[in-house]
């Protein structure tokens, strides 16, 4: 009895939409107000390690072709990656900087595994379009992890780096499993849901 | 130190704490907000409206309540302790 692949992506989007809250609210308060609970600086990276675990769970059970499983194993890795990098400067166990750029890997690997692995254009039906949608936000959001890497302090970066989570949310929100987009809709693509 | 620029800096500094704490509280109810515009804009994606024929996933994955969710789920765990830490930082 497992959910229609449109219950999990609206499952991921309120995940990424409490995240970006959560990130919100650092930028809101500061990060010293935000470090005054021992158990607040771990919350949005440990729910990001929590995602790419889960996210091999959806690889196992949904993927049905091999670029499929590719894409959602890339993301499994990186969101852990990129939660885990976090996890380790929160602690305080990794020092460097440069560690913050897991993130921006993260953004670019997810960011190409959603446009290489759409191998339908933009109008053939809702689900195609959000692939080349969220690519393409990633890609171009990736700029955010990357400054706020060299920049850690800055609210710009990391208030853009909290809204693309916000943004994504959205976008999966929007998701159906078969669906038009803007009124098309390829006969290929199958019945529509309501 | 003059004692105007001590009250001053104060002042400032009360204004920026009110603006954090204003800013974060926002957050959970707009939010929450959100949720229900897009409930009453598009109400056929809460299936609990109409059950029938429903499966278990769509009557418990609905979008807007679950955005509803998040926001209430935020400012009920999250913004109470960070309200009191923002109050008590310089205090």
């Amino acid at each position: 009895m497992t959910p229609a692949p449109e219950n999990v992506h609206w499952l991921f989007a309120s995940a990424f939409l409490g995240l970006s809250l959560f990130m919100l609210a650092e930028v809101i308060v500061g990060p010293e107000v935000w470090a005054k609970r021992p158990w607040r600086p771990y919350l949005w990276p440990s729910l990001l390690f929590v995602l790419g675990l889960c996210m091999w769970s959806v690889m196992v059970f949904y993927t049905n072709s091999a670029i499929h499983m590719i894409a959602h194993s890339a993301w499994a890795q990186v969101m852990m990656l990129a939660g885990a990098a976090e996890l380790g400067l929160a602690r305080g166990k990794l020092k460097s900087t440069y560690w913050r750029l897991a993130p921006f890997l993260a953004f670019v690997v997810t960011g190409t595994g959603f446009l290489v692995h759409e191998q339908n254009g933009w109008l053939f039906q809702r689900s195609a379009f959000l692939h080349h949608l969220l690519g393409w936000t990633f890609l171009v959001a990736s700029v955010f992890p990357f400054l706020r890497a060299f920049r850690p302090r800055s609210a710009v970066w990391a208030t853009g780096f909290a809204l693309t989570f916000m943004v994504v949310a959205v976008m999966l929100y929007t998701d159906r499993d078969v669906a038009p987009i803007f009124g098309h809709l390829s006969p290929l693509a199958g019945n529509p849901h309501r | 130190m003059s004692t105007d620029y001590v009250s001053e800096a104060r002042t400032g500094e009360r204004k920026t704490k009110r603006a954090r704490a204003i800013g974060v509280s926002l957050l959970g109810p707009l939010t929450v907000a959100g949720g229900l515009l897009w409930a009453l804009w598009q109400p056929y994606r809460i299936t609990l409206l109409d059950p029938h024929g429903q499966g278990f996933w769509s009557l418990v994955v609905e979008p807007p309540l679950l955005a509803i969710l998040v926001g209430v789920l935020f400012q009920l765990l999250i913004v109470p302790s960070l309200l009191a830490d923002l109050e008590d930082a310089g205090a």
